[in-house]
């Protein structure tokens, strides 16, 4: 069969690359091995990271195969979606969890991977991690049976989540079918208002162009405000530009970057890391690249934003009003009327004073040490309000340690805060992390789907200092009501 | 992979936009490390009251008698979120071949050809023809021709898909096969790299 799959297609090397190239193009072209005549392209993958939900069908299929994975020095595999976060350090009560977590680990030593499982220092989300480990490198394609993947494009990478077949596709061959994407960039210029962080600008976005509108797209992120980020806050941008439906979201590399890496244990050193600072500072889009698409913002229009709906392109600055349906036509109006009925919202209404139940901070999107760091900053000689329940989820072992060694724990304790252990939590709500039914939650994570949270949650999705600001009103606040005083 | 060409039937509506695939299959059924058996929790909190299998939502469409067969016809911007594959392999499980919407999410799109579930993109207009069709009416889809009919009218549009996939599909072959005939070349690619 391979022989006639082989003869059908012609196959043809990708083009030369000359002219104006974005940091898209530089990164595909060095990857593709070739590219299938009206169809997709074998792309090269650098690093494969690997979790416990996605990755033992993919297993099961390469061993039915007789193969053993490729390229084991090239997967990195961690915990996270399925686990507790409390008592770590005892087995999983939850049967169906344990024998999956239990899967990863017995793949793991049957393929020679490297696992950062419960227990290991490593441990932690896997987009946490992979950055944090300096795994994630400029100039890499990387790929993850999880659509938040795109996180590590905040380095100059090529980065995107993919189905289990397409894992097992690695596994087997270090590589993935994919066709090339068009090439979207928004130029973010200008000064940041107070209270307002990178959450607020992609919330911002995806609010603008719906949680469709960059489908088919890759989308670099380029102008002052994005280079004024720090790479945290870059990631947070990155991370959600599944939510618009991004095959992945890019930044170009610069000093920020670079001194993020230095030092990191898996980033190059020694005469290694001046040759790779070579190949990185040529990653970036060549001046007057044509884009399929460009969009401009200017930083001092984005508000703190939180979403009201069931899908991440339903949000709106905290002080304005929930959209009412009145102007809507008949076909989105449906949809909007079944999202406020879920939500429990009347459409036109103020989401500020809306009461919360629930605040959780943590996810792939915003768990990181700034985004802890900035939360005990303003939580700090406060109280959280009686009706809320506060989790502080950590992305990785390495940030509850960086934490607990900053005294922030201690404020989060003081403020009545609950410090867990790392893992996914209540972002998808796998394990017993979960909101109840027709409860409310703000929360960092990235997606307000019905049930994400749990069975009928209604999630608020917002920046860490707005959830936090939640967290000490208990309810939906403008946090810069409260840094004014 | 089983080979997908024409497939005549009945459809199963389902007029709501931006169906996410929490919704397809949420995250407490991905526990399993198999393929099967997602079928019975596909669109589980659309389906039963209180996660309850004896109460089914009765305007739920798949809960409809008079709504049956191969083809989910869906609204746009269809399986975003999540790239749990477990959604193409609950739709599959549930007997479907193909689902027809105006708009797939990327992942979605991937993951179902991978698993011979045909992605039908047709247009807005003819989305909303479909939807006005009454309850037993049924569609035809023919692969080879990128055509879809609806038999009552005879209305039909054509649909794209690569060459690549639509091989693929027409016969059978899987991505990991071809990948695997490549193997002396990525060898060779990673010497340059």
């Amino acid at each position: 069969m391979n022989a006639q799959i082989k003869k059908y297609f012609s196959i043809d090397s990708p083009s030369g690359a000359g002219g104006r190239l974005s940091l898209f193009d530089k990164v595909w072209n060095r990857h593709v091995i070739k590219t299938i005549d009206d169809g997709p392209s074998v792309l090269y993958i650098d690093k494969h990271l690997i979790h416990e939900v996605t990755s033992p069908q993919a297993f099961a299929g390469i061993e039915k195969r007789g193969l053993k994975v490729f390229r084991p020095q090239q997967t990195v595999a961690t915990a996270d979606h399925n686990v507790p976060t409390l008592e770590q350090h005892l087995p999983i009560k939850e049967e169906l969890s344990r024998l999956q977590v239990d899967a990863l680990i017995k793949n793991c030593a049957n393929h020679h991977i490297e696992l950062y499982g419960l227990g290991h220092p490593f441990q932690g989300i896997v987009h946490v991690i992979g950055p944090e480990l300096g795994i994630t490198q400029p100039g890499m394609t990387i790929v993850c049976g999880d659509s938040h993947t795109s996180t590590h494009g905040a380095f100059g990478a090529i980065a995107f989540g993919i189905g289990t077949s397409e894992v097992e596709m690695v596994f087997a061959s270090q590589c993935i079918l994919q066709s090339k994407p068009k090439l979207m960039r928004i130029n973010i210029d200008g000064e940041l208002k107070k209270g307002v962080i990178s959450k607020d600008i992609i919330l911002h976005i995806i609010s603008k162009i719906s949680a469709s509108g960059a489908t088919g797209y890759a989308v670099e992120y380029a102008g002052s405000t994005i280079r004024s980020l720090s790479m945290e806050a870059r990631m947070t941008i990155c991370n959600m530009s599944i939510e618009m439906g991004a095959r992945c979201g890019l930044i170009a590399p610069d000093e920020t970057t670079y001194k993020y890496l230095h030092g990191k244990l898996f980033a190059p050193q020694g005469t290694d890391w001046v040759k790779a600072l070579q190949y990185w500072e040529t990653l970036h889009s060549d001046e007057d690249t044509v884009f399929d698409k460009e969009i401009n913002i200017d930083a001092s229009t984005v508000e703190p934003m939180i979403t009201y709906g069931t899908n991440p392109g339903m949000g709106i600055a905290v002080s304005d009003l929930v959209p009412s349906d009145k102007m809507m036509a008949e076909n989105e109006k449906a949809s909007f009327l079944k999202a406020m009925n879920y939500m429990g919202l009347q459409p036109g209404i103020a989401i500020k004073g809306q009461k919360v139940d629930y605040v959780f901070i943590g996810s792939c999107t915003n768990s990181r040490i700034e985004d802890l760091r900035l939360v005990a900053d303003f939580v700090k000689g406060k109280q959280k309000a009686d009706n809320v329940e506060v989790w502080i989820v950590p992305g990785s072992r390495q940030v509850e340690q960086q934490a607990i060694d900053e005294g922030i724990d201690k404020i989060f304790a003081a403020a009545g805060f609950q410090l867990r252990q790392p893992g996914c939590s209540a972002c998808l709500g796998m394990n017993e992390d979960k909101i109840p039914a027709g409860k409310y939650c703000i929360s960092t994570s990235n997606r307000n789907f019905e049930g994400r949270q749990g069975a009928g949650a209604r999630t608020l999705l917002a920046s860490p200092l707005t959830a936090a600001a939640a967290a000490i009103t208990g309810v939906v606040t403008d946090v810069r009501d409260l840094i004014d005083n | 992979m089983k080979a997908i060409n024409i497939i005549h039937s009945r459809f199963v509506p389902l007029n709501i936009e931006n169906v996410d695939t929490d919704q397809i299959i949420p995250a407490r059924f991905l526990k399993a490390t198999t393929r099967d058996g997602f079928g019975k929790n596909l669109f589980r909190d659309w389906r039963y009251e209180n996660d309850d299998e004896s109460k089914p939502v009765v305007s739920f469409p798949l809960n409809q008698p008079q709504f049956s067969g191969e083809i989910l016809v869906a609204g746009k911007n269809f399986g975003c979120g999540s790239s749990r594959e477990h959604a193409a392999w609950s739709i599959a499980d549930c007997g479907f071949r193909v689902v027809v919407s105006s708009f797939f999410a990327d992942i979605f799109k991937n993951n179902a050809l991978n698993n011979g579930l045909l992605p039908v993109t047709v247009s807005d207009e003819f989305l909303q023809k479909i939807f006005q069709q009454g309850n037993e009416s049924t569609l035809t889809v023919n692969l080879e021709q990128q055509k879809i009919i609806i038999d009552a009218t005879g209305d039909a549009e054509l649909f794209p898909i690569n060459s690549y996939k639509k091989e693929c599909l027409l016969n059978g072959y899987d991505d990991i096969d071809f990948l695997l005939s490549l193997k002396k070349e990525i060898e060779v690619f990673e010497t340059t790299l």
